[in-house]
């Protein structure tokens, strides 16, 4: 009999109206890195909200070392050594890093904390493991992967065994990825069993032993990593074959659409400019994107394109005509759509309806609301049902799914679909992609050529470089709030981007 | 079965037995605490309380006090609607009290002291109210004061201000304003014949009727007009309301201002219907802004609803006031009906209970179904392994 760390066996789990996990069998071999694969909304954070007790299975047994427990919520499973860092961390802003690795299980003696025992142990953990941090750095002051270390930290600080990893590259620069990679395979190394979630296929074939794939709740199957492919994989995932690379015919780029001369941008987080004199034209019928590490200006630079923030210097011309002091309403109405970086913030109005939602850009329109000012309720659900359908976002209940409801992938189709839907002549996409399956992500971009080759705009900002390499037709690469290079897809490498991306080249 | 347990889904159902269950229990826990303070009288004075004009025995009497039950009801569902309105659009007005108290003194001083007709005393009252709505809604859109904070504040300025304004319109015989069919008689709302129904109480006047349209035109701003999605989605989600083109600190601003001028409007007909008279010394804002807020929750935030849960808390409020004297002291009747209004604010909490009860036993029915589903299954599978189609699975 094999050594399993824990095993999830034949674990059903209904909600009214769906199945969310039907027989799905999960077994995680000490020491081994096995990767959960599965498209959004297959079940993968089902299966792991019944792994951490917060649903209890109708059917199925969860077994430790090869015991069958009983975990009822999350302490249960703390307490059997399961631990997880959760795509969205879960650290108090404003404490240190130390102080969040204790958070929970301060060492004390009569109510005094002891800290020196809890740093002295932290740091040794930090050492054996490659985890550099400061313990005594503020958590808002310090990097996402720093951030994402110290989540790290507070599993090993608790002994956990089991380390369970939600989707942990979504945020990070690809020199993160690269760490957190290595710092993985040294945590197995040392005996640790880890669970990787994760729809990113290249990384999965990098560090994963074993990958179990989920497909709309079904289990479909284990496969050991040396002996398949991406493709095979991806095919399990979906259940058809995916095209990873976008076919797309040369970009005939037309009149400009949006020129922007001497763009400055001042950051909401800290007083200085963020997009420093920034010029740059987006043309008919070419997607240009937008690269660069988070954080170097780009968030601001689509603010000021789309009006959230004032531009601090520059102008703006969109279709010959100024907009740099243009409404919001206003630029949306002359034909600009914007799909935002944060679907929660911007995105969504999350306790509204998903039809609701759906029309959140033309409720005011004749077709949705009347003279009267009374909306066409009949109108919004038809409207609503075929954005559903023709971009196939998946609900409980269809149009009337709160958009809380929904998983982050469909809500971000929902999305998606919107901003589409209204034909802008300019499609500001930022991150449109962001935490979708591959076969997803395939739809989106072959919208966004699609959109492109009915002689659109497209200003696309990403930090995938494989998306940026695929999609774009010109490469504006970003750092410190200013363009430092213009590339050609077709001419340049993943690493001469990432030495623009890492400011170590300049045009 | 099904549709048994969608009625029981139903959101209104659900608000309409929660109101129940909280009403029922504020009753039998009010009746404790009568028993504690007084065993004796307590199963005569918690009936006074459920009865109020029913006690009363001839038909005709019943009849007149049921109408000014109502006449006190109107201002409650006014404050209701004020306090549900902001909240749907995610603020929380406490100043209710402090508009209700602008309109009634604006209302008041315009009849008195310049003898205007009813419809102009009206008028400046809901301007009055929805000024200072816009001004809590203004500091908040530009400056991020806590609408809490404000709305506490200005109702302290109503308050002060208005005693100060309704000086001159103080009869000299109390300390109380004049009755206004001594001093202004055009001032006195019209009763379109409906004091004649309910054995001629003048106070029963076109403030009731007013008050149920008001709540009906508040429930379809809500839910049927593009306003009403505007401001809500602004509550919700400041941002992005902000990122499509809403202008959200203006809905802000709108919405406070509408608020005001609903709580405003209650305060202006109440005392327009010459029921009661303002004791220029009030040292404190009347409780009606604050019941509001208890009204608009046993309502189930609901416009229609608050109809019922303002008559309901109005009843108990005034059977209060006829528990027997003898055995208790003179604020049991305000004590009693706290005890029941506190308790109505669990409507939401109980929804809860009623809702995870229900996933619970969902999942029990489900295990029950189990076995057959099972079986289908097993059969689906089989036949789909025979056919060797691996993507049998996907429909």
């Amino acid at each position: 009999m094999e050594n399993y760390a824990i095993e999830m066996l034949n674990i059903t789990k209904r909600f009214p109206g769906i199945i969310a996990n039907d027989n799905i069998t999960l077994q995680l071999r000490k020491g081994e890195i096995h990767a959960l694969l599965g498209e959004n909304g297959a079940g993968k954070s089902t299966l792991m909200s019944v792994l951490f007790g917060l649903y209890q299975p109708e059917e199925g047994v969860i077994k430790k070392d090869g015991q069958v427990v009983r975990i009822h919520n999350p302490n249960d499973a703390n307490r059997l050594g399961i631990g997880m860092v959760h795509q969205h961390f879960k650290l108090v802003e404003c404490f240190s890093v130390l102080d969040n690795i204790i958070l929970g299980v301060e060492p004390n003696t009569a109510g005094f904390l002891q800290k020196r025992e809890a740093r002295a142990k932290v740091m040794a953990l930090s050492e054996k493991y490659g985890l550099q941090v400061d313990p005594d750095a503020i958590i808002e002051n310090i990097t996402v992967g720093m951030q994402q270390r110290t989540e790290i930290l507070k599993m090993l600080y608790r002994d956990n065994e089991i380390l369970i990893f939600d989707e942990p590259t979504a945020v990070l620069t690809p020199q993160e990825i690269e760490e957190l990679m290595q710092i993985m395979k040294g945590l197995a190394k040392e005996g640790k069993s880890i669970l990787f979630i994760s729809h990113k296929l290249n990384e999965i074939m990098e560090v994963a032993d074993r990958c179990s794939v989920l497909r709309k709740g079904k289990y479909i199957g284990t496969v050991n990593i040396a002996d398949t492919t991406k493709e095979e994989l991806s095919r399990m995932m979906v259940g058809r074959d995916v095209e990873f690379v976008v076919p797309k015919a040369p970009a005939k780029p037309g009149e400009p659409v949006l020129t922007v001369q001497g763009m400055t941008v001042a950051s909401k987080a800290h007083r200085n400019n963020a997009v420093r004199n920034v010029s740059f034209q987006v043309r008919e019928g070419e997607i240009v994107c937008i690269a660069g590490i988070d954080g170097n200006g780009q968030t601001e630079l689509v603010y000021g394109l789309t009006g959230l923030e004032p531009l601090k210097a520059g102008r703006i011309d969109f279709l010959g005509r100024n907009m740099t002091r243009m409404s919001i309403r206003n630029r949306s109405l002359a034909g600009m759509s914007h799909i935002p970086e944060d679907r929660h913030k911007h995105g969504l109005v999350l306790d509204y309806t998903l039809e609701n939602n759906m029309v959140l850009q033309r409720y005011f329109e004749p077709e949705f609301t009347n003279a009267a000012g009374f909306l066409k309720k009949d109108n919004i659900r038809k409207y609503a049902q075929r954005l559903i359908d023709e971009y196939d976002v998946r609900s409980g209940q269809g149009p009337i799914t709160p958009a809380r409801a929904m998983s982050g992938g469909n809500q971000q189709k929902a999305i998606v679909a919107r901003e589409i839907d209204k034909n802008p002549k300019l499609l500001i996409a930022v991150q449109p992609t962001r935490g979708l399956d591959v076969g997803a992500i395939e739809f989106i971009h072959k919208q966004i050529v699609k959109h492109r080759d009915a002689g659109n705009a497209v200003l696309l900002v990403s930090l995938e470089l494989e998306e940026v390499m695929s999609l774009s037709d010109r490469i504006l690469v970003m750092y410190e709030g200013e363009i430092v290079g213009e590339l050609d897809p077709k001419k340049t490498t993943v690493e001469e981007m990432g030495l623009y991306m890492a400011g170590a080249k300049r045009q | 079965m099904k549709q048994k347990s969608s009625l029981i889904r139903n959101d209104g159902f659900q608000t309409f037995i929660t109101s129940i269950i909280c009403i029922i229990l504020g009753l039998i826990v009010g009746f404790f605490v009568l028993l504690l303070i007084n065993a004796k009288g307590a199963g005569k004075a918690i009936l006074a309380v459920i009865q109020n004009f029913f006690q009363y025995p001839s038909f005709n009497a019943q009849l007149k006090y049921f109408g000014s039950t109502l006449a006190k009801t109107a201002p409650l569902i006014f404050c209701s609607l004020s306090v549900l309105f902001a909240y749907k659009v995610g603020l929380f007005n406490i100043g209710a009290a402090g508009q209700y108290c602008l309109g009634m003194g604006l209302a008041l001083y315009m009849a008195i002291c310049l003898q205007c007709p009813w419809y102009l005393c009206l008028i400046c009252g809901i301007a009055a109210g929805a000024l200072s709505g816009a001004l809590g809604g203004l500091l908040k859109a530009k400056l991020n004061v806590n609408v809490v904070i404000s709305g506490i504040m200005l109702n302290w300025i109503s308050l002060y201000g208005m005693n100060m304004l309704l000086k001159p319109a103080m009869d000299p015989a109390g300390k109380d304003t004049f009755r206004l069919v001594n001093k202004a008689k055009s001032a006195v709302l019209p009763t379109l014949g409906l004091d004649k129904i309910f054995s001629n109480n003048q106070y029963v006047t076109i403030a009731i009727p007013c008050a149920v349209l008001v709540a009906v035109i508040v429930w379809i701003i809500l839910d049927k007009t593009k306003l009403g999605y505007e401001l809500k989605a602004t509550g919700n989600n400041p941002n992005a309301a902000k990122y499509c083109g809403m202008k959200e600190n203006r809905n802000i601003i709108l919405t406070m201002a509408i608020a005001g001028g609903l709580a405003a409007m209650g305060g202006s007909l109440y005392y327009l219907s010459d029921f009661e008279q303002w004791n220029v010394n009030a040292n404190a804002v009347p409780a009606m802004g604050f019941n509001g807020i208890a009204a608009a929750f046993l309502g189930g935030l609901n416009p229609i609803g608050c109809i019922f849960s303002s008559y309901f808390i109005t009843h108990i409020t005034m059977g209060g006031g006829n528990v027997d004297l003898s055995h208790y002291c003179a604020q049991i009747a305000d004590l009693i009906s706290a005890v029941i209004i506190y308790l109505c604010g669990f409507v939401l909490f109980f929804k809860t209970l009623i809702n995870n009860s229900l996933r619970k036993s969902e999942e029990r029915f489900t295990e029950e179904e189990r076995a057959a589903v099972k079986a289908a299954d097993a059969a689906e599978k089989t036949a789909a392994e025979a056919a060797k189609n691996p993507e049998g699975g996907n429909e």
